[in-house]
């Protein structure tokens, strides 16, 4: 039951809500709409794997065997978990922020979370399809309609990149879906072709997949949507997209490509994990040289995304579990940089680093919040991320799926430091200094503001000291995967 | 046999109409519940009620695939009718004629779906063309009217032509002498430069009637100079009959050939996928993309006719009806527009926002998006392909063809929605309105559930 509430709660909320004109009405409706999500979420978090609540199939195309198939494993209870924790903290957040139209707009990003929570539910190839591209379509349409001057011309590279891999997709799923023996879509039959499918098929239907999941990741060369497009939509898109639409990426990977092609995946392995380094090396340069802040936390979260995607081809355990930790940790850490650069710009209405200072005077609990979201961010001991980041860079050393791990773990140290330098740079030159014009009359921020902030603090601070429940709900689905990758545990 | 007979008949009552009712209106109705009659006893016919034992001589055969797609036929037209009638009674003052024009193309819809002779076939396709030249035409003090009207005269003589002279060669090349298509390929004569003459003769010329590349040159100048109203009943429901004809000629007679002939479909395909989709890019006027676009939707649809095998059958019908909905859906929306370029349609969505978000769905489904009708008319199609092995080539390529074309049609989404402007329409009634939601939601259940009309094809009604 858990699965079919966490779709279709937000699904009807939206419909109700593109009814609703008034806007206060409108925003109530959909925090309270997400927040019953989140509760679903925290029950079936509390019910053991297995349970036969963490589960749904119903009848659905019996023309090709495909199946309204739902569920709820480690992965998939994690990831949900962050898209059903995101949304009530971005509709908080983004409390003051005005919308024209705001039933739609609310609609729209309800419609959003129910296109992200099939993704991480289907247990059926085709469903998981169907998803994917429910989850583009109402961001298309928030990010064309309210997001900054360039809008649509970003959000147009946007949806072409992404509906582009995602025919590629296509093309690849029926493909598997011809060729599995029973002809069924359901997601037992694609693990049962990995090892019916020969060494050549597998290195090119490789491909087909990875364009889309790496378009939505991004990995280098498919990532020139992304600063553009995060720049472009309003900020509580923005959140979305890189909070936990990125996610689908790797999750796609984890779930639907290395686990159903494994020969593929170890083939290409080197090439990707070469693309994902020079992504991250370049990405953080860029970073470094960015004076706005949404782009400069825009390609901060290539490097980020950069890194799991390298620590999934690993292929160990260590590197696996430490990709289903910093999946949610990233989540949550760049929604809540988001926040605070949301709160720059609706006080100042500039983003531009070079014309911000001094805020720490001004506004000292913002400031305080901030600098522990930023080192969470560089992955210091004792937040979150520090131990997804030890975690990968333990496997990507320790990896035997490649014969450059060193090359592999040094480069992507690097970026580590680089990180370091542009977080560190970006507050020292917004938060201390001296007060220009534009931040002389900052105030600080407000309860709502402190509200999410404190929480997204206390969710860093608790991950980093105390990760124990979250390993031990991922265990399973990481040692399924890499069983099925045919690796000795 | 119920379909060919009574839409003749009441063509021709639709043609005296015109003198026995003043009124436009009683027309229109009289219209409507014609086309009601012939979709219920088309739909009887299915479920094996015959209303008229007519002995065919075996020349026309009457299976589920041709009644079904009948129906499909009918209901777009019964649709279209709802939307767009008060639009016909616009173009002109003729318009008992109109609607009497319609139906005899109707006639021969239902003729070219239930062919089993090469001479049915023609016939078939000459009384789908000869109305549809004068409805070309039936803006008679339009300029870009008489032009369209002479210029697909004038093509579609010499396709006709061209399909004369292939049955004929395939008459000589055949054994017993036989226009029967079932016997087509049987006997000596097959493989002879006569019979291979005639088959590219054929092939050609029905390449011609579904504007496939690179025989698609009349078909932006003809759709574009026609009334409205019209090229949303060519591009449709006249289209997708043509392909079925298409199929069941090459289905029944030189599936066997396949291997000899697929190539040059193969490159048929691609042409027509390239062609349409680029040019469709570069248009401003909304009606001429749509053009274009019927003409890459064409090349969608010729995969079909590249596998001949049970997906591929299946998946032409819902195709044909996807595709005809959604097209019709926006063309109804079109002929509300004073102005035809994209940048008439540039903030739709606050001054008419049914009208705008139908058409977004219509478009939607037109790209193939999940949730859509178009979305498993395309996956049927790249099944069909996927499964015989072969082609992977075609496959990628008509994918990426499929991502460009979300380009042109997201630009009418574009200035609905996301640009400011003062889009002028025609007065719009709430009935017009209620039904283009009907429409939409149509689309969008047989998105959800498309086996509500493949499985129709296995049915049994006994």
């Amino acid at each position: 039951m858990v699965p079919v509430l966490l779709f279709v709660i937000p699904v009807v909320a939206a419909l109700i809500g593109f009814f609703i004109k008034n806007n206060d009405t409108a925003r109530t409706w959909s925090l309270f709409a997400s927040v019953l999500v989140l509760i679903v979420s925290l029950t079936g978090l509390a019910l053991p794997a297995g349970d036969a609540h963490l589960k749904f199939s119903a009848e659905w195309l019996p023309a090709f065997n495909s199946k309204f198939s739902l569920g709820l494993d480690g992965m998939g209870q994690i990831l949900t978990f962050l898209t059903a924790i995101a949304f009530p903290v971005i509709f908080v957040a983004t409390w003051r922020d005005q919308y024209k139209n705001a039933g739609n707009f609310y609609a729209l990003m309800l419609l959003s979370q129910a296109g992200l929570m099939g993704v991480f539910l289907a247990m059926d190839a085709l469903l998981f399809y169907f998803f994917w591209e429910l989850a583009l379509i109402p961001v298309y349409f928030l990010a064309s309609q309210w997001g900054g001057e360039r809008r649509i011309q970003a959000t147009f590279k946007f949806f072409i990149y992404t509906f582009l891999g995602s025919l590629l997709m296509l093309v690849g799923i029926i493909y598997l879906y011809l060729h599995t023996k029973n002809g069924s879509f359901s997601i037992e039959s694609f693990y049962a072709l990995r090892t019916m499918m020969s060494p050549q098929d597998q290195s090119w239907l490789f491909w087909l997949f990875f364009i889309a999941f790496a378009v939505k990741m991004p990995i280098f060369p498919f990532h020139t949507w992304q600063p553009d497009t995060y720049e472009q939509a309003p900020t509580a898109v923005t959140m979305v997209l890189s909070g936990v639409m990125v996610k689908m990426g790797l999750f796609g990977l984890i779930r639907w490509l290395a686990p159903v092609l494994p020969i593929g995946t170890w083939a290409w392995g080197d090439t990707v994990s070469a693309l994902c380094i020079i992504g991250m090396l370049y990405a953080s340069l860029i970073a470094i040289r960015q004076n706005d802040l949404k782009r400069m936390v825009a390609y901060s979260s290539i490097a980020h995304m950069g890194l799991m995607c390298l620590a999934v081809f690993a292929t160990s355990q260590i590197s696996m579990q430490g990709v289903m930790i910093q999946m949610f940790n990233h989540g949550i850490n760049i929604i809540g940089l988001w926040i605070v650069v949301d709160l720059i710009e609706r006080q100042f209405h500039t983003r531009k680093i070079s014309e911000l200072g001094g805020l720490a005077i001004k506004a000292p609990s913002l400031a305080i919040l901030l600098v522990i979201v930023a080192l969470a961010n560089i992955a210091l001991p004792l937040t979150n991320a520090f131990i997804g980041e030890f975690l990968m860079f333990n496997g990507i050393y320790g990896s035997v799926a490649t014969h450059y791990n060193v090359v592999f773990t040094v480069t992507a140290a690097i970026t580590v430091i680089l990180s370091a330098v542009y977080m560190l740079n970006m507050i020292q030159r917004v938060f201390y200094g001296n007060t220009n014009a534009i931040t002389a009359q900052a105030k600080d921020i407000q309860l709502n503001e402190k509200i999410v902030l404190a929480v997204i603090v206390v969710i860093i601070l608790v991950v980093g000291v105390y990760p124990q429940p979250i390993f031990n709900l991922t265990k399973s689905t990481v040692e399924a995967i890499l069983v099925k990758m045919n690796y000795k545990l | 046999m119920n379909a060919i007979v009574i839409s003749a008949v009441w063509g021709t009552v639709m043609m005296f109409s015109a003198i026995f009712l003043k009124k436009p209106g009683a027309i229109r109705i009289t219209a409507v519940l014609g086309l009601l009659i012939l979709l219920i006893s088309n739909v009887l016919d299915l479920m094996n009620y015959h209303f008229f034992p007519v002995n065919t001589h075996n020349m026309l055969y009457f299976d589920s695939f041709g009644l079904v797609f009948n129906s499909i036929a009918f209901g777009s037209t019964l649709i279209y009718f709802l939307l767009s009638a008060r639009d016909i009674e616009d173009v002109g003052i003729h318009t008992g004629e109109y609607f009497a024009l319609i139906f005899f193309v109707l006639c021969g819809v239902s003729i070219a779906s239930s062919f089993n002779t090469l001479l049915m076939l023609f016939i078939g396709i000459e009384i789908i063309s000869i109305p549809l030249y004068i409805l070309t035409g039936a803006d008679k003090r339009n300029l870009k009217s008489n032009e369209a009207s002479l210029k697909y005269f004038l093509m579609g003589s010499f396709s006709t032509g061209l399909m004369l002279l292939g049955i004929a060669f395939l008459y000589g090349a055949s054994e017993r002498g036989t226009f029967f298509i079932d016997e087509l390929a049987i006997g000596r004569g097959v493989g002879s430069p006569l019979f291979i003459v005639g088959l590219i003769l054929l092939m050609s010329s029905m390449a011609f009637k579904v504007s496939a590349a690179p025989f698609h040159f009349w078909t932006p100048d003809v759709y574009d100079g026609a009334p409205t109203v019209f090229t949303s009943f060519m591009a449709t429901i006249v289209k997708a009959a043509a392909f079925i004809a298409f199929i069941r000629l090459f289905g029944d007679s030189f599936v066997d050939l396949k291997p000899q002939w697929q190539i040059f479909v193969a490159i048929i395909t691609a042409a027509t996928l390239f062609i349409g989709n680029l040019t469709a890019v570069f248009q401003q006027s909304v009606k001429r993309m749509l053009a274009y676009s019927s003409i890459a939707q064409a090349g969608f649809m010729l995969l079909a006719l590249l596998t001949l095998n049970s997906l591929a059958k299946e998946g032409i019908l819902l195709y044909a009806a996807a595709y005809s909905l959604a097209t019709i859906g926006i063309f109804a929306v079109l002929i509300k527009m004073k102005d035809y370029t994209f940048d008439g349609f540039n903030g739709l969505a606050k001054r008419q926002p049914v009208l705008a978000a139908t058409n977004t769905i219509f478009l939607l489904s037109l790209a193939g998006i999940p949730l859509t009708a178009g979305f498993f008319a395309k996956y049927y199609m790249l099944a069909a392909v996927l499964q015989t092995g072969k082609f992977l080539w075609l496959v990628i390529f008509a994918v990426l063809c499929a991502a460009v074309s979300v380009y042109y049609y997201f630009r009418v989404i574009q200035a609905m929605y996301f640009k400011e402007g003062d889009a002028q329409t025609m007065e719009v009634s709430p009935v017009f309105r209620g039904l283009l939601i009907l429409l939409a939601a149509i689309i969008i259940l047989l998105g959800i559930f498309p086996q509500w009309v493949t499985d129709r094809l296995y049915l049994t009604y006994f």
